[in-house]
């Protein structure tokens, strides 16, 4: 059967092809998260700079800003100390949150922001934050953290109340190890 | 792994063994290309009682016959079973029975692998379709299967996960296959550009699958991990990005529909010359179009995904990339039509569905082009104008070319020529009732009624009466088909050898039916210019 053998080197060619897609579509994962850093894309856990001259204080209007919190899948009570505040486009505010958990064990959970109407995320800038890192919070501790942010002035007029979510979620022990707002997802 | 099959020297009588033991062992390219169709066509049956269903809710505002639940399993599984069941093994059908004889080999390269490749479709349909009956029911994500619906639902969703794995298989193997045919056994004298344009686009075809299939692979299983296993590639809570999914998905998803395509340009560029008497026009050019399209097939992904929120140099570029796609693909609809211009054209139901696949499959283009507008697109995403484009390219593209085809070579395969007036009946049902159904999507899509919806507002009423009425006409008017094919199997007036008389390929200069090992001994091709000139057709009894 030596007119087999050209096409068993084939079929092993073809295979190991087939071997290089499969992990080039695992190695999309940090390929695509890296071109995210680059361009600056989906950018929730990172603070923002701001460019100072553009930052004027719109005084003519003011905007609801509600404030959400949630938790999902861990034993933590989460709130926020005010329910909302209201604020000028371009000023820079502060708010409180608390978390306080509720078991007896070490636990590390992330806080993943979520913005309504999603235009808002545009307009955001956020100067200081609990989500850019994640948190442990050892048993029955109770701990504040502030949030400093500005709605960008040119904000469309239109838009007078905006909401502003954040949900804790534990990471597992395996991730708590990984520092979540440089390197997500990469297991 | 088994090499060529050389029956016929250890033994004299080598036809089939009788009875489901053929079936299931056969190594012969044309038994499995026979399981092939008549798997494809079950499918075809089986997705279309899903879309039937879907178009009797849709029929009337309201919900009457099912559950919106249900109805969101029927979209994702409908969808799923005609790419992955209907019309992908259609096309791995015709590529079994179609290539070796065309190219003048004695079957394919690795024939136990070829059954292998077969055997495996059936318990993935099995895996689909029991997937309803289990709790929660079937996969309801749509077929792209995005998360977070995905990596929340039932075990519907892990079935549905397992058999895209195991059709991934089946598509790998199919290829090597394909690609090593081709490549390596071509007769003496066959070369790469005297190849029949059905066999380029299948060779171009088979690189496509070959590496876009381990991506999806890929893709499911990150879902499946995320779903069992505890990883967070998709889960935003673990870290992970749900739009992620999307990009390696449709990496796969947009070269997946050139590969539910090209074989269709392959088969519709073996009927129009031979209906119109004429050589092929721009053979070459053919050739260099169908390869910038599937090249250009892998930057063009993110068309499907304008409203993620990319930034607008990377919608700009995927805008120019999905329109550069058009060029070469106009190319080739130019190319049939100045085959066709001054032929002296007969228009048998081949030739029909391949006219028909033109004008139609032109109009799924432009809407296309429509969609690939950026600012346009953000308006139609989502909505039935998107329903509409792909069904013209894949209804009237894709499966008017199986029809094509299916015609074309029916009388080759069974010796028998089938029943050219109700084919033509069947032909004109389809155009017309096709039409009905998918034209007006057009219309409820601008007016922007919404995909994957059971339920719509009054205004969408009357078009979506029309189109389920359309819907039903056209599912009946395939039962004709199944009729005309049966037809013909159990006689009808005898076929000739060359069959239609300006046919040229290899596999006329067979008998009608061919004899089950063909071209055991490779024929002396010649050529002049496009067409077989003179073979010394050495084939066993
Ligand atoms: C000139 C050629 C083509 C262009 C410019 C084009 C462009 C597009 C665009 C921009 C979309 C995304 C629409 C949206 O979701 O908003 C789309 C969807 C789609 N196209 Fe095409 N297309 C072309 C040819 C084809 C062909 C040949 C096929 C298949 C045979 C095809 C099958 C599909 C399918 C299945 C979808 C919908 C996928 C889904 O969301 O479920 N297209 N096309
Ligand atoms: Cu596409």
């Amino acid at each position: 059967m030596n007119a087999a053998q050209p096409n068993l080197v084939m079929l092993k060619k073809l295979l190991i092809v087939a071997m290089v897609m499969f992990a080039f579509g695992y190695a999309m994962i940090p390929f695509y998260k890296k071109i995210c850093e680059v361009a600056g894309l989906n950018n929730l856990l990172q603070p923002d700079t701001l460019v100072e001259e553009t930052q004027q204080v719109d005084t003519s209007r003011l905007l609801t800003v509600e404030l959400d919190a949630n938790t999902r899948g861990l034993p933590w009570q989460f709130k926020s100390l005010q329910s909302s505040v209201r604020m000028h486009p371009g000023e820079l505010v502060e708010v409180m949150y608390e978390i306080k958990n509720n078991s007896n064990r070490e636990i590390t959970g992330q806080a993943i922001p979520s913005y309504a109407p999603q235009l808002v995320s545009q307009y955001l800038k956020k100067l200081e934050c609990f989500c850019f890192s994640k948190q442990v919070l050892k048993p029955y501790e109770v701990r504040q953290m502030p949030v400093q942010f500005l709605i960008e002035s040119g904000f469309p007029a239109d838009i007078k109340t905006v909401t502003i979510s954040y949900t804790f979620f534990e990471l597992s022990s395996d991730f708590a190890s990984t520092d979540v707002s440089g390197e997500t997802g990469e297991i | 792994m088994a090499a060529i099959h050389h029956p016929g020297h250890e033994h004299e009588h080598h036809g089939p063994p009788s009875g489901i033991m053929r079936w299931l062992t056969t190594t012969n390219h044309k038994d499995i290309g026979t399981l092939y169709l008549w798997f494809s066509f079950i499918m075809f049956l089986t997705g279309g009682v899903m879309a039937l269903t879907i178009r009797s809710e849709l029929f009337q505002p309201g919900l009457q016959i099912v559950e919106p639940e249900f109805f969101n399993q029927l979209t994702t599984l409908h969808g799923l079973i005609m790419v992955f069941g209907g019309i992908m093994p259609a096309f791995v059908g015709f590529a079994n029975w179609q290539i070796p004889m065309m190219i003048g080999a004695p079957d394919m390269a690795f024939a136990r692998m070829n059954n292998w490749s077969f055997w495996l479709l059936p318990p993935a349909a099995l895996l689909l379709i029991t997937s309803f009956l289990v709790p929660g029911g079937a996969a309801a994500a749509g077929w792209t299967l995005y998360p977070p619906l995905s990596t929340q639902m039932g075990m519907g969703m892990d079935m549905t996960i397992f058999a895209v794995h195991i059709l991934g298989a089946s598509s790998i193997m199919g290829s090597i296959n394909i690609v090593t045919t081709i490549l390596n056994m071509r007769a003496p004298g066959m070369t790469m550009m005297k190849m029949p344009l059905f066999v380029w686009t299948w060779l171009i075809t088979a690189y496509l699958l070959l590496a876009v299939m381990p991506v999806l692979a890929g893709a499911v299983t990150m879902l499946l991990t995320d779903r069992q296993f505890g990883t967070n590639f998709f889960n935003a809570a673990g870290g992970g990005d749900p739009v992620m999914f999307q990009h390696i998905f449709w990496f796969f998803g947009h070269p997946e529909v050139y590969i539910m395509i090209l074989p269709a340009f392959g088969i519709v560029s073996q009927v129009i010359p031979t209906f119109a008497r004429k050589p092929l026009f721009g053979y070459s050019s053919m050739v260099y179009a169908t390869a910038s399209i599937a090249i250009l097939s892998f930057i063009v992904w993110a068309h499907h995904m304008f409203t993620v929120g990319m930034p607008v140099t990377a919608q700009l570029f995927f805008m120019y990339a999905t329109m550069l796609i058009a060029v070469p693909t106009a190319v080739k609809v130019f190319n049939w039509t100045a085959t066709m211009w001054r032929g002296s054209m007969t228009f048998e139901a081949p030739m029909l569905f391949a006219i028909g696949f033109i004008f139609l499959f032109t109009i799924g283009g432009f809407s296309g082009i429509v969609l690939a507008v950026v600012p346009v697109d953000i308006v139609l995403q989502d909505t039935y104008y998107v329903v509409a484009h792909f069904h013209y390219v894949l209804v009237s593209g894709s499966l008017f070319a199986i029809f094509a085809g299916t015609y074309y070579w029916l009388p080759k395969w069974t010796g028998n020529m089938y029943d050219e007036t109700l084919a033509k009946t069947h032909f004109w049902l389809s155009m017309i009732f096709f039409n009905v159904t998918f034209f007006v999507q057009h219309f409820l899509g601008l007016a922007g009624m919404p995909r994957r919806v059971p339920d719509y507002a009054l205004q969408f009423a009357d078009f979506n009466m029309i189109s389920s009425i359309g819907a039903f006409g056209f599912g009946f008017s395939q039962l004709l088909f199944l009729y005309v094919i049966l037809k013909c199997i159990r006689g009808g007036a005898k076929a000739t050898d060359q069959v239609w008389d300006s046919a040229d390929t290899l596999e006329w200069t067979l008998p009608s039916p061919p004899p089950y090992h063909s071209f055991e001994t490779p024929p002396q091709v010649s050529f002049d210019e496009y067409h077989v000139k003179n073979v010394q057709n050495v084939h066993s009894k």
